[in-house]
């Protein structure tokens, strides 16, 4: 009889944890009311029927538990009992299904005015494109990629010169404007998920895949990472902000275009050694963990990091000078900046190479006045 | 009657010396064991892994294990506890020792392929394990190993953890496929006079349809494992874009990470129900001879066997739902999903119908029985959430997913495992387990297990996502920090609990009670061995007659409660299975 307690103790705990439960649904931020509205129909016919099997069993366990000189009926089957269980069952299914598959219907076709928007994913960062004034995405190739054309946009389509590229974020959006996400990625799959606008979809490389929402309230709401995507997975993450269309108007129109960005980066005077590095770095994997724009990634920033007061996992400082950089690609692992993973591999490069990816990490800090520069280095 | 006259002779070759008889062996019975054992040990690696991340998960400030080390356990263990452990356990270790007892066999008819089976199961556990000393350890791809992920340098074990992950699997399959091969032909070819398949305790048909289902799901995976190989160490693009990953321009194009996943799931699937179906066999079994009652609608659970089996093929991509594919597949995974549950369905109502006017009996074997019904209940109605597509969306790659398959095919199941042992254990050493240990770590695996799971489901309602090492995101309550903090401490419970039942495992071989032939007073065939436990050969030197079905509880007229199958009718009695008994 002890376990018939236990059994409705469960059941009526499970019930009652339903009910009180502090842990569910964020609120709600999309034109998704549907989707919760399906979630709150499956829990409610789900909980009937675990009620309802579950109180059978437990008088069935009390009435029929054993006892002197008891004997069970003998009863095979009941072709009219299990038929009738059968058609019920699917009454109950259809029941489900039929009101989730309208709603999927909705989910699968997009409004014909839904502004398109892209959102592409890297190992462990997103970026953003607007289409620009044409409402057309320019060409893209995952072989165009650099860090000054993060999305790989080809420059020579006319499509992509209004592009407008927001590299690591934010996404920023009006509010009641239908979004179709164009969603990519450049390495593996990731996930693209807000919890409270609901719906989701992975970011598949050498593909790209699509869903849609609106977003019903202004804020800020965090975007992650939904498929496993490596060592950093759980750090994959940005911000949305969804804001007044008006105030989204006057943010998107300072932004430059993709052909404005890239007639700055003609124009750009560069040192040839800093040049070299920033194609080195970009060749051999840096930027994979550093960035040159300030953000946090698995590694330290290199903006205005040479000459900074860098301080160790043991507690010391150390000041960012050459021989500290040098030493940092050479023998990573002897000096580890406090607050990051000891993951970076040692590598090998000549003397002329480290000297320019030097020349590049200096040329990322503002005041380039040297610190106490020990004379070896550059 | 199909069984081969050579089978009778096996009882004149028993092997003697020691090494033949429990190394080398080709007993079935032996193998059973073998198998068994491995299983387990390498379940106990899975279990003491999902320690350490609940630990991490509970106690982030620990510092325990870093991400690297998070990833590698998480992958393995899922791959260890879905294809290591269960499906080793219930058809390698279940199937052989059950299949030939319970339709009169002497064996399986390929004892040396039988052998070779279990060889090869071994070599793959051994080569599994090697992966956590290959450099830069096991890999950390997750237990579905998407590419490009698995194969890329972000992911922790991208070189060899990965190959070794693979060929692990490799060899696995053709283990499984030696040892399916076997119990399929022994239940078509070897069952003893008078055993027609309508006559088969359902034990015997979860596992006949599971291996059957085996043969067919896993070559999917064989052929994605060698693919990725290809992939990773030749340059091959089956599963790989034109991609940069980690800075780097790879050298790959045109391949489809879709493929991957199609080919994944059209195994993962089915190997949900490779698991599920020797569980609702055994279960049928021990809720019957426990609540010493026929099981109800035997005609129905065996096609509701059959058919679940067949539909399991047809709803893989419900895995998919937001993976990118085609977004109209949804429409017809979601209808053929829910399909499934109606036959699922109809087995819940039976299982408690047997119970329904029987003379039910508080065994331990039973607790577990009504413990794997709660879970598979609540495992099976979620499923019903995940498998319409448009509940799907906001839940997949949540901790809802979590809870939902580690209720309906982790707890569930291993429930199974458990009442299974204790109650065939008095046949494999002719002794009984502890019954107040069993009692006690019932109540501590069950109300855990629960107590984990169930609240795991609303983390994800929340939107938690899964395989996260760490949580600080803004929407995420400190209160659900503090849930986490509960459900690690419960699992830790719960997994030193398990002691108790490796304890009473090897103690009640040395002293527990001995339990005679046929201590529930079952019917089937395996609990009338002229031996317990059952020499070699198994019938001694004939094969037993089957003369009715296995559920013959309480039978009117009757002295006894129950009346084995090798008893003869009274000539004149309607029976079952009448059809077959023509053949």
């Amino acid at each position: 009889m002890g376990v018939v307690i236990v059994l409705i103790v469960v059941v009526v705990a499970s019930v009652v944890f339903h009910l009180v439960s502090p842990w569910g649904l964020t609120e709600l931020a999309s034109n998704w009311y549907s989707m919760d509205v399906m979630l709150h129909l499956s829990f409610a016919v789900t909980g009937v029927v675990f009620v309802a099997v579950m109180a059978f069993m437990i008088y069935a366990l009390v009435k029929y538990r054993h006892r002197q000189g008891q004997r069970a009926a003998y009863t095979p089957d009941n072709r009219r009992l299990e038929w009738w269980l059968l058609g019920l069952t699917t009454v109950g299914i259809v029941a489900l299904l039929a009101p989730g598959l309208a709603v999927y219907n909705n989910f699968v076709n997009p409004p014909d005015d839904a502004m398109a928007v892209e959102a592409f994913g890297e190992q462990w960062r997103f970026h953003y494109r607007y289409p620009g004034e044409d409402g057309e995405f320019g060409r893209t190739d995952t072989r165009l990629i650099s860090s000054d054309n993060p999305l790989g946009l080809d420059p020579d389509d006319p499509a992509s010169r209004d592009d407008i590229v927001i590299a690591d974020g934010a996404l920023r959006l009006p509010v009641d404007r239908p979004v179709q996400m164009h969603l990519r990625s450049q390495d593996v799959i990731h996930g693209f998920f807000v919890p409270q606008f609901r719906a989701k979809m992975d970011m598949v490389p050498g593909m790209v895949t699509h869903f849609w929402f609106t977003p019903t309230r202004t804020g800020e709401f965090e975007v992650l990472c939904t498929q496993h995507c490596g060592i950093a997975h759980y750090r994959m993450r940005d911000d949305v902000l969804v804001m007044e269309q008006d105030d989204f108007d006057a943010w998107l129109a300072e932004r430059r275009t993709f052909g404005d960005q890239m007639a700055a980066l003609e124009e750009r005077e560069e040192d040839e050694d800093v040049r070299w590095g920033r194609e080195l770095a970009d060749s051999e994997g840096c930027m994979a963990c550093h960035t040159a724009d300030g953000s946090r990634s698995i590694g330290p920033t290199w903006l205005n990091l040479y000459g900074s007061e860098v301080t160790l996992d043991d507690g010391s400082t150390v000041t960012a000078d050459a021989d500290y950089i040098r030493r940092s690609i050479t023998d990573p692992r002897a000096q580890i900046t406090e607050g990051y993973p000891p993951a970076m591999p040692a590598y090998d490069f000549e003397d002329d190479e480290l000297d320019a990816l030097l020349a590049y990490i200096r040329s990322l800090t503002d005041d380039d006045t040297p610190p106490t520069e020990n004379g070896t280095g550059d | 009657m199909a069984y081969s006259a050579s089978a009778d002779s096996h009882a004149h070759h028993e092997p003697q010396s020691f090494v033949r008889k429990y190394i080398w062996s080709q007993d079935h019975k032996v193998i059973a064991i073998q198998y068994a054992v491995t299983a387990i040990g390498v379940g106990l690696v899975a279990l003491v892994l999902s320690g350490l991340m609940r630990i991490q998960l509970g106690f982030p400030d620990s510092g325990l294990i870093d991400a690297e080390a998070y990833y590698q356990f998480m992958t393995m263990h899922g791959m260890i506890m879905v294809v290591y452990l269960l499906t080793a356990l219930f058809l390698g270790g279940f199937g052989n020792y059950l299949i030939p007892l319970m339709v009169g066999a002497r064996d399986m008819v390929f004892p040396y392929l039988n052998m070779l089976s279990y060889w090869f199961y071994l070599l793959s556990v051994l080569v599994l394990m090697a992966s956590f000393f290959v450099p830069d350890g096991p890999t950390g791809a997750g237990w579905t190993l998407y590419p490009p992920q698995a194969i890329t340098g972000g992911t922790p074990g991208a070189d060899w953890g990965i190959l070794t992950m693979l060929v692990s699997l490799a060899i696995f399959i053709v283990a499984a496929t030696m040892g399916g091969l076997n119990y399929v032909v022994t239940v078509l070819q070897a069952r003893a006079p008078g055993m027609t398949l309508m006559r088969m305790p359902l034990t015997v048909w979860g596992i006949f349809v599971a291996a059957i289902m085996a043969l067919l799901a896993f070559p999917a995976l064989f052929v994605a494992a060698v693919m990725m190989i290809l992939d990773s160490t030749l340059g091959t693009s089956f599963f790989m874009p034109a991609i940069i990953a980690m800075g780097q321009q790879m050298d790959h194009e045109g391949g489809s990470p879709l493929l991957f996943q199609h080919l994944f799931w059209f195994f993962g699937h089915p190997e949900v129900y490779i698991v599920a179906l020797p569980a609702f066999g055994l279960v049928s079994d021990l809720i019957s001879t426990h609540a010493r009652k026929n099981i109800f609608g035997y005609h129905m659970m065996v096609w509701a066997i059959v058919i679940i089996g067949f539909l399991s093929f047809f709803v893989w991509a419900h895995h998919m739902y937001v993976s990118g594919m085609n977004l109209s597949f949804g429409y017809f995974f979601a209808i053929s999903t829910l399909i499934i549950a109606v036959p699922t369905a109809i087995k819940v109502y039976n299982w408690v119908l047997t119970l329904w006017k029987g003379d039910i009996h508080f065994t331990v074997p039973m607790l577990f029985a009504i413990g794997f019904i709660v879970t598979f209940i609540v495992g099976g109605l979620t499923g019903l959430f995940l498998g319409n597509v448009v509940v799907d969306i906001p839940l997949a790659d949540t901790y809802f997913v979590v809870a939902h398959f580690h209720m309906v095919m982790g707890v569930a199941p291993i429930l199974v495992v458990f009442g299974a042992i204790y109650h065939w254990y008095p046949k494999v050493t002719g002794r009984m387990m502890d019954e107040r240990l069993g009692h006690i770590h019932f109540w501590i695996t069950f109300l855990g297990t629960y107590a984990i799971y169930f609240p795991m489901h609303y983390l994800g309602v929340l939107g938690m996502p899964r395989r996260y090492y760490d949580y600080d995101y803004d929407f995420i309550p400190q209160s659900a920090h503090d849930l986490n903090t509960f459900i690690t401490v419960v699992a830790l419970a719960v997994g030193v609990a398990q002691v108790l039942f490796l304890w009473n495992m090897a103690w009640s071989a040395v002293r527990g009670r001995s339990s005679g032939g046929n201590p529930w007073n079952a019917t089937s065939l395996e609990w009338q061995t002229p031996e317990t436990p059952p020499g070699h050969g198994n019938w001694g030197p004939e094969l037993p007659e089957v003369h009715r079905w296995a559920y013959d509880y309480n039978v009117p007229g009757a002295p006894q409660d129950f009346i084995p199958q090798t008893e003869p009718r009274p000539t004149s009695a309607p029976g079952h299975g009448h059809r077959e008994d023509a053949t």
